[in-house]
């Protein structure tokens, strides 16, 4: 099935204020909500930085399929932990719903596990929303 | 489907340029990167295996202006020709709200124009698109091939064998000298914007 869901004005509100409160205010970089076409649906930054986030977006959409395509020949449904680490900035993946990808980005201060924990709340926040 | 932010008021339309391999799909895109220059506030992204040959994709980010009162990002993406690269191809392709399928005029690709067409056919209907619906624009390219006397397809033909049933536009262009690649870009966009209107009233 081809990915159709639609957020209205109030939805991507909600979902913005979640994501200022559970990640950026933690100090995380630049979180970009997307779905697997490559659209971005929200992205908010710290202010410290700023990305070529349709580029980004474009880039995780085929890395995500492809490493989910890895995932299921060798019989996995998919990796539960997609992490790049950098030097200073670290890239984190994770699953919301079908379809829909969130992407943050953060540096050395913020620690993996740590990251991971409020990921994971703020996807449970976000599911219910949508 | 193109993704609609109500808040940003910004419309996402992705494009996919798909067709057989070293037909010039890329070198559509690097002609826009150039001639778009102006619009285009981002670089372009490849990703290329060694010989220039794409093997995931191209995208390049294309602002359009406002359309009722909506800021419209067309994104334009191609697809790796090549055969064997279908897993890739595939994933290029999810939501895709228009095509250019750009055929190589040469004699020796006939073939694989037509299997080309096929697989898009078929990779659609893996997502439930069905290649009768969706814009489509046709793109004969390489027709400046005819000036070094090497054998091309005559733009009859390619009609025949890609475009009797699906009555597409179609356009002859050289994508190297830059002919016809605005024209192709033009139609594709006013097609698939053309087809969002209704949604954004
Ligand atoms: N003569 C001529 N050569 C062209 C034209 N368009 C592209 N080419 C050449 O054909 C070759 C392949 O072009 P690409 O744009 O890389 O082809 P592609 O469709 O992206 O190929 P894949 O990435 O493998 O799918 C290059 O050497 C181009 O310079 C054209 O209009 N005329
Ligand atoms: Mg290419």
């Amino acid at each position: 099935m081809d990915f159709t869901i639609e957020f209205d004005k109030q939805q991507i509100e909600s979902i913005e204020n979640i994501l200022q409160e559970e990640l950026i205010d933690l100090g995380v970089q630049s979180v970009i909500l997307m779905d697997l076409a490559g659209n971005v649906i929200v992205n908010l930054e710290n202010g410290d930085s700023s990305h070529d986030v349709y580029s980004l977006a474009a880039l995780a959409a085929g890395n995500y399929g492809a490493v989910s395509a890895m995932a299921n020949i060798i019989g996995e449904q998919e990796f539960s932990l997609l992490f790049h680490k950098g030097e200073e900035e670290s890239i984190h993946f994770s699953k919301v719903v079908e379809d829909l990808l969130l992407l943050t980005i953060f540096n050395k201060n913020v620690s993996l596990g740590f990251l991971r924990l409020k990921v994971a709340e703020a996807i449970k926040r976000i599911q219910v929303l949508i | 489907m193109a993704l609609i932010n109500p808040k940003k008021k910004e419309v996402q339309v992705k494009i996919v340029y798909y067709g057989p391999g070293r037909g010039g799909k890329t070198t559509n895109l690097e002609y826009i990167n150039k001639k778009f220059k102006k619009r285009i506030q981002n670089e372009m992204v490849t990703v290329k295996t060694y010989g220039d040959r794409t093997l995931f994709f191209d995208f390049l980010p294309f602002d359009i202006g406002e359309i009722k009162g909506h800021s419209i990002k067309v994104q334009l993406y191609t697809v790796p020709g090549q055969v064997k690269y279908n897993a890739t191809r595939r994933l290029v392709l999810r939501g895709v709200d228009g095509l250019v399928f750009v055929a190589d005029s040469m004699d020796l690709r006939r073939e694989m124009n037509i299997r080309s067409l096929q697989n898009l056919k078929e990779n659609l209907e893996t997502f439930n698109k069905n290649i009768f619906n969706i814009p489509l624009v046709l793109q004969y390219n390489k027709r400046d091939l005819a000036e070094e006397g090497i054998p091309i397809l005559s733009v009859d033909t390619l009609q025949r064998d890609m475009n009797s049933r699906l009555r597409a536009p179609a356009f002859p262009a050289s994508a190297v000298k830059g002919e016809n690649v605005a024209a192709t870009m033009k139609k594709i966009i006013a097609l698939t914007v053309g087809s969002l209107r209704k949604k954004l009233e």
